[in-house]
């Protein structure tokens, strides 16, 4: 079966050409390219309406590119078999949408499809990662915003994904939750040489966490630099 | 009353139906005083009402005079149009004609040529026909029923439904608890209508065979095994729609096409 398993070691893990999306005879995605290089955190920021949750749903095939596509390890990502692809381009939302049950039965849910089950130690090791090592046997009803995002996060890695994508993960969350998960998925990156690519509309948390920052406006990638160059200091 | 000042039974009717028209448009004079205007839309369906149904009653004098085997054809016909109708309850869903018209020729049909065969309904076209007819209608129901709880149930779980997917799930799999709810809901009207069957309403079939001096007792037995028809094709009609229709809102990739609007779906307000 066809897999995006790293094989090569090179550093662009994912890479866009000219990739558009109409709806409606409306350009949501327009004509984008960029690459995202191995264990960077990629921002994407712009105004509402610019297109950027619309590009990170192209980006694991949720909806389908009118034109363009995007590589994945260098493959065409429409020749993957689309469960697979997800497998390999996890995402988290906004919110989380966690199943009913409790945090051990969400986390076990990605690898359960593909035949896999996780261990209890595996579970505690995912857990741990996320900052919530006690929480196995908690019902998903019982947890605050924050640990809600936690879980979902967990819950993404515990597929292993290539690249995590992340849409607004912190903005329904209160101050302290989103400071809190704003570090762990910072810490994971650093940690771990974890891939992500993340939707904010924060300005001030892309230039905290981001490595490289990509700007959008009317579907359109108008700019793209490191922090420091696209947003200043 | 009436009977004294027409005398043949053709008279009598358009008197009737004129009696019931007045009666239904003195309701929309009283609608249009609480300033609910429903004077077009009553007016539109009455005329159209009598006109279909002395169409439909012109018809069936020729066909009931006709060969047997012209009922095939009518209840054929009668299937397609119940699939056509019954689909606008999901007319997002791909598919949802096709699937709605095999599923109510699968389930009504099955049910009317295995009960046929068997001999519980009589081949006579006079009473094929109108029970024929009467599964063939709540199929449809059931059926509009099943397919707009369905499409109801999907958009509103439509983020539930993405996340599940991006985790590698197999699409139809996120999608079974609602199709499952959606037979469950689809169903309760017909089982409410054997639980209250006698109790609640006598049915018209009933009533017709009482008044045309069949036995009240096997009248009645009768009508049960009509609606316990009509509960067993209306079951099958939305086991088979609902199994089909999972299928139908994932594309080839594995996508939910059922659109909310733009690509904002799964989103709160205002974000994108």
């Amino acid at each position: 079966m066809t897999t995006c398993e790293n094989t090569a070691g090179d550093s662009v893990v994912l890479y866009t050409e000219h990739l558009s999306r109409r709806v409606e005879h409306q350009m949501i995605v327009d004509d984008v390219s960029f690459d995202v290089r191995r264990g960077e955190l990629l921002g994407i920021i712009g105004p509402s309406g610019s297109g950027k949750s619309s590009l990170l749903r192209l980006l694991n095939r949720l909806d389908e590119p009118t034109s363009g596509t995007v590589y994945l390890q260098g493959q065409d990502y429409r020749e993957l078999p689309p469960r697979e692809l997800r497998r390999c381009i996890g995402m988290v939302t906004q919110r989380p949408f966690l199943f009913p049950g409790n945090v051990a039965a969400n986390l076990r849910f990605g690898p359960r499809q593909r035949g896999e089950i996780l261990s209890d130690e595996e579970v505690t090791n995912l857990l741990e990662r996320v900052g919530l090592p006690s929480l196995v046997d908690r019902e998903v009803s019982n947890l605050s915003g924050g640990e809600q995002q936690r879980v979902s996060l967990a819950r993404a890695l515990a597929n292993r994904p290539e690249v995590l994508l992340l849409d607004e993960p912190t903005s329904a969350l209160d101050e302290a939750a989103r400071a809190g998960v704003e570090d762990l998925i910072r810490g994971l990156v650093t940690d771990t040489a974890l891939t992500c690519v993340q939707v904010t509309h924060d300005r001030d948390q892309a230039r905290r966490i981001c490595d490289r920052v990509l700007v959008f406006n009317g579907g359109r990638l108008i700019q793209r630099g490191t922090p420091e160059e696209v947003l200043g200091a | 009353m009436l009977k004294s000042f027409f005398h043949t039974q053709l008279a009598f009717g358009l008197a009737q139906a004129a009696i019931a028209s007045a009666l239904a448009l003195g309701v929309v004079v009283l609608a249009r005083r609480r300033n609910i205007h429903l004077e077009r839309d009553a007016a539109i369906a009455l005329v159209r009402g009598i006109v279909q149904i002395v169409i439909v009653g012109s018809i069936l004098i020729l066909l009931l005079k006709g060969p047997q085997w012209t009922s095939v054809f009518l209840l054929a016909g009668m299937i397609l149009a119940a699939g056509s109708i019954s689909a606008r309850r999901a007319k997002d869903i791909p598919g949802a004609q096709k699937i709605s018209t095999y599923s109510i020729a699968a389930g009504a049909g099955l049910v009317t040529a295995v009960m046929t065969w068997a001999g519980v309904i009589d081949r006579a076209i006079t009473s094929i026909i109108p029970v024929g007819s009467m599964i063939i209608a709540n199929a449809m129901n059931t059926n509009g029923l099943a397919l707009n709880r369905f499409h109801s149930e999907v958009m509103a779980h439509a983020g539930e439904i993405e996340t599940a997917l991006a985790l590698g799930a197999v699409p139809e799999d996120t999608v079974a608890a609602y199709a499952e709810s959606s037979i469950h809901a689809s169903l309760i009207p017909a089982i409410d209508n054997l639980r209250s069957l006698g109790i609640v309403w006598i049915p018209g079939l009933m009533t017709g065979m009482l008044l045309s001096g069949s036995n009240p007792l096997y009248a009645a037995i009768y009508q049960f095994v009509v609606i316990a028809m009509i509960l067993a094709s209306s079951g099958l009609t939305s086991l088979l729609s609902t199994l089909m229709i999972r299928a139908s809102v994932f594309s080839p990739a594995d996508q939910l096409v059922l659109k909310a609007g733009l690509s904002t779906r799964g989103s709160l307000p205002g974000h994108q």
